[in-house]
């Protein structure tokens, strides 16, 4: 696509079709929808970090009055282990259905164990205490250090650590290790004259949503059963619970409420597979939600760390060699993002030679689940702190020095292909040439620099356009939307029509009325389902042109369509799409358009991230005093959202770097489940972010788009991390750079 | 549940002197309603004093200030002669929770909460304020500091309300300030606080009271650290002497909101911020 193409509604910044429902407090959410004859479903938790169940006796509980349905581990048919779509986390479905209700042995404290549905919540509530539940206590296993020992209590004694050269003979907390290479690392660093390296460690964190996990579900012996949940990806929540449940797809309807958050940990499921065997045992509609403590217990946070990078340059800022070691908690079962951490770390930069490992560890926390570019910030920030000291160890600008070694078209990437057109170099001279870099320093403030890589995916998105008579459209899609994306549809699809936004509504389909969409996830929604939706709006307007020509006995050839208006060009005819649409009963029925793709060519987004801290050197409070976030959207196709998803992005990972962790006792009992205790940042602790929209274009969508969810949580964590080392002149290794851990430091004690 | 709206105090103290139950007494319920829905109580009676109109007021007189146990923290910052008068108290009181609570939470509540790391209670004590108590036969006036005897617990018998608080007359050249330290700027509970409240004598610290925060069971009175100060300008000899008492009081736990180093070093620092804002107004310069 030519990069000066102009548009008429895509980069404009619109109203959100679904503003006004949320502000108003109409939106219906996962905890919204009663139904009639609706019971109350809760859950009975584990105690204990790390534990057997030696005995389980529910029949006190099942005789309490008003209690109509228990669940347990034995309700699930026998299911088997296979791996199953959901969204960019990882999990078989032997894990899934030993997550969602325990067997056996309890890996987390808060792990579920027991459902009961009642007449209300407080009968349910009660009837959890009649469960009589005996468990013998084992030791926890809570890092990967103290997992990977040897002689560590096993989680899983089937568990024997994949991809090893030789075959193991003893059970492992290790559940895989794997590599990349690229070059010969031992080459690289003899010929390095400057290395650095350094061992880090970052926390559990949650992405924090607003929302709990909540949904209503009804069972139907012989019709339909159905779920209504806040997720990102209904219809992997309809392959899931039907895989755990044994049921046909066609006979599960999902519907995805509007969704308050997700970042990535609502890629799964957690209730409605336990609420819908609920519904199926006592007969009625069930519902379930979880309050926020259950949230931080036992839904998939992202992976805490702990990592060794080294990076060896010449003395004239070429990068000679890059090395890492990953190891991530996977949580109580295999599948964290050490993978993505690993395809990510470097990729960054243009080096021959790169070698990088990785661990998937289970301990007893909750499970992980995706967050934000899953895997992605914990490798970066291991790798940008490193840049960063290097850039000192040379003398050297740290932007220069990145500019000198940035990945660019033609780079081979150490997972496999070699970019087509990136912006990471546009990225560093936005940052380079923002007055942000120009400001000087004050007294006890201090600067990070950081830069990220996130792949982007696409894959399979279904839409259709529905015309209606007057001319207004309905654009239906199977993206839930998180981040404003029905904005985006609507000016896509506008644009290919040449018809005012205004005039279509874009919902999001059940599973049952739109074609099988992957979830929102991996950036994807507006490149992917926007390429659907292009493609279904000019399916519409192709059939305009039809409708046109047979009114006017021309070929559709003869036709164009300007602005939403078809012109005969043998001719002096005009008819406007509202005109075709009035016209449709005569011109051989209504007209829909219809786009089902597997998107390929996801364009990578590059970001750079500049943070401005200070430093109270007598508490060890770090204040972020300004922040800047510079990143290629491809084609920014609503300017704000995407400024948005710059801004949400750096914030949370803003809050990773300062305050955000799971604390737990020496028990494994997690201590801060709580937004009092488990510290995101709040609108006053914050400056404004400024957000700088790079535009390099993708040339695999017609409009040139690249996700932008992800690429912004990547680099806060270095850049806040790199700015408090450079404010009080210690390195910084461990997060979060909470005020004891930074007053430690300046005390020496680090 | 019973749920009462009694009209004075002394009706409210009666019917938490009857109640054989667990009893509680409502005003902006911004612990008791959490507390009861994460199920740590269930009261048989709740006694709600929001009707009593002895307790809804903010009140002038020769004898100082004196302010109704229902009063929340938004109308402690509307009236412009308190916080003139006593702007630590104020300061204080607006640090619980968020905009929304400040409209619904009292100092008598976060008083009776009995939590060491409430904020209002070490600048209520700096300033010497008094609890006026009501029970069903008899009414006492009771020094703030000794209403908290430790975590959860107060020095009030069955049946025993607090009406309201009383502030001193405030002498010229006094002033009173109180920091808490608090990773966050907002929505969040002191790691560590303290509240200096202090009268100049030409410029000179001529009485002085230092009180910290969430290091020990309970609000602590630093004795030694108001004498540090006493007789001085402020300087940084005398600043390094009171934050020495300061760290020197502290009796704190380790926990995960901090360390017992941590919080035993940063009292010492809040008290010294604290005693230069105090200082200065009460027209002193540093």
């Amino acid at each position: 696509m030519s990069e000066a193409r102009e548009f008429k509604y895509i980069g404009q910044s619109t109203i959100r079709p679904d503003g006004f429902d949320k502000v108003t407090g109409r939106a219906n959410y996962g905890a919204d929808l009663s139904l009639p004859g609706m019971i109350w479903g809760k859950i009975l938790r584990s105690p204990h970090a790390h534990a057997m169940i030696k005995r389980l006796d529910t029949s006190r509980a099942e005789a309490f009055p008003g209690v109509l349905a228990v669940a347990t581990h034995s309700d699930f048919p026998s299911v088997t282990d296979q791996a199953i779509e959901s969204g960019e986390g990882s999990l078989t479905l032997l894990d899934l259905a030993r997550n969602v209700l325990a067997k056996d042995k309890v890996l987390y404290h808060g792990h579920a164990v027991v459902a009961i549905a009642a007449k209300t919540s407080a009968i349910a509530e009660q009837a959890l205490a009649l469960i009589d539940i005996e468990y013998e206590v084992l030791k926890p296993v809570m890092d990967v250090r103290e997992a990977m020992a040897a002689g560590a209590p096993i989680l899983h004694p089937d568990m024997f650590t994949q991809g090893l050269a030789e075959k193991p003979t003893t059970a492992s907390n290790v559940a895989t290790r794997l590599e990349y290479k690229m070059g010969d690392i031992e080459a690289g660093f003899k010929d390095a004259e400057v290395v650095v390296e350094r061992e880090f460690y970052t926390p559990t964190a949650h992405q924090g949503y607003i929302e709990p996990h909540a949904c209503t579900v009804r069972y139907e012996k012989d019709g339909q059963s159905m779920i209504w949940c806040s997720t990102q990806g209904h219809f992997d929540v309809r392959a899931s619970t039907a895989k755990l449940l044994g049921l046909d797809l066609g006979k599960l309807k999902v519907i995805a409420s509007e969704i308050g958050g997700g970042f990535g940990g609502k890629t799964t499921v957690y209730l409605e597979p336990v609420a819908l065997i609920l519904s199926r045992k006592s007969g009625r509609p069930v519902k379930m939600i979880m309050d926020r403590d259950e949230v931080f217990k036992a839904t998939g946070p992202g992976s805490a760390t702990r990592s060794w990078v080294k990076i060896g340059a010449r003395k004239d800022g070429t990068i000679t060699a890059m090395q890492g070691r990953l190891a991530y908690e996977a949580g109580a079962f295999k599948g964290s993002p050490v993978m993505m951490g690993c395809m990510t770390a470097f990729t960054p930069y243009a080096v021959s030679n790169m070698y990088i490992e990785g661990f998937d560890v289970v301990v007893n926390k909750a499970k992980v689940a995706a967050y934000r570019a899953p895997g992605a910030p914990q490798a970066e920030f291991a790798v940008e702190m490193l840049v960063n000291e290097l850039a000192v160890k040379l003398g050297r600008d740290p932007i220069d020095l990145r500019l000198q070694n940035a990945a660019k078209e033609g780079t081979q990437t150490i997972y496999g292909p070699k970019f087509k057109r990136v912006g990471l170099v546009e990225c560093l001279e936005a940052a380079r040439d923002s007055k942000h870099y120009q400001q000087a320093l004050a007294a006890n403030q201090g600067r990070g620099v950081a830069a990220g890589f996130w792949f982007n995916v696409g894959g399979q998105s279904s839409v259709h356009i529905n015309m209606n008579p007057d001319g207004t459209g309905t654009i239906v899609e199977g993206s839930p939307d998180i981040g404003g994306s029905r904005a985006s549809m609507q000016m896509m699809a506008a644009e290919a029509m040449g018809i005012e936004p205004g005039r279509l509504k874009p919902i999001i389909g059940d599973t049952e009325n739109v074609a099988f969409s992957a979830g929102t996830g991996g950036s994807r929604t507006t490149f992917a389902t926007g390429m659907a939706v292009i493609e279904a709006a000019e399916d519409v307007v192709a059939q305009m042109k039809q409708r046109a020509a047979s009114m006017w006995n021309v070929t559709a050839e003869q036709v164009e369509w300007v602005d939403g208006v078809a012109l005969n060009t043998a001719g002096e005819d005009r008819l406007s799409l509202a005109e075709i649409c009035a016209g449709a009963d005569r011109t051989g029925g209504q007209i829909s358009g219809r786009g089902n793709i597997n998107a390929r060519g996801a364009g990578p987004s590059f970001a750079v991230h500049l943070c401005d801290v200070e430093v109270d050197k007598e508490t060890g409070k770090v204040d972020v005093v300004r922040y800047t976030a510079v990143q290629d959207a491809g084609k920014a196709i609503h300017p704000k959202y995407v400024e948005g998803q710059y801004q949400g992005g750096a914030v949370q990972g803003i809050g990773w770097a300062l305050n955000e962790e799971y604390i737990y006792g020496a028990d494994g009992l997690l201590e801060n489940a709580g937004f009092l205790d488990y510290r995101i940042p709040v609108a006053s602790d914050l400056p404004m972010i400024d957000a700088i929209i790079v535009e390099v274009p993708n040339k695999f969508h017609p409009y040139g788009v690249r996700g932008v969810g992800e690429s912004g949580i990547i680099p806060p964590l270095a850049a806040v991390g790199y700015a408090v080392e450079n404010a009080i002149g210690v390195p910084v290794t461990d997060l979060p750079l909470s005020p004891p851990r930074v007053f430690n430091l300046i005390q020496g004690k680090g | 549940m019973r749920y009462e709206t009694p009209t004075t105090t002394k009706e409210a103290a009666t019917l938490l002197h009857k109640e054989k139950g667990q009893a509680h007494i409502l005003a902006g319920g911004t612990d008791l309603l959490v507390r009861m829905k994460m199920g740590m109580t269930e009261p048989t009676l709740v006694v709600d004093i929001k009707h009593i109109p002895a307790m809804q007021a903010i009140t002038k007189s020769a004898a100082g200030f004196k302010i109704g146990a229902t009063v929340c923290g938004a109308a402690m910052t509307e009236h412009a002669a308190l916080g003139k008068a006593w702007p630590g108290i104020v300061e204080a009181a607006n640090l619980i929770g968020s905009d929304q609570i400040q409209g619904r939470c009292t100092m008598v509540g976060n008083l009776c909460n009995g939590s060491p790391a409430a904020d209002s209670v070490p600048a209520m004590i700096a300033a010497g304020a008094k609890a006026i108590i009501v029970g069903k036969d008899k009414r006492r006036t009771v020094a703030v500091d000794k209403i908290v005897t430790g975590p959860g617990k107060t020095s009030l018998a069955k049946g025993e309300v607090i009406e309201a608080i009383t502030l001193p007359a405030r002498l010229p050249r006094s002033g009173d300030a109180y920091l808490r330290f608090t990773p966050r700027t907002e929505m969040d509970i002191a790691v560590v606080s303290a509240a200096v409240n202090l009268t100049l004598q030409r410029g000179v610290v001529k009485t002085a009271r230092v009180v910290l925060g969430a290091v020990a069971p309970t609000a602590v009175i630093v004795a030694k650290a108001a004498k540090a100060i006493i007789g001085t300008k402020l300087d940084d000899e005398a600043l390094e002497k009171l934050a020495a008492a300061c760290s020197a009081a502290c009796n704190p736990i380790d926990d995960k909101r901090g360390t017992i180093e941590y919080r035993t070093k940063v009292a010492g620092v809040l008290a010294k911020r604290a005693a230069k804002i105090a200082y200065q107004r009460a027209g002193g310069t540093l």
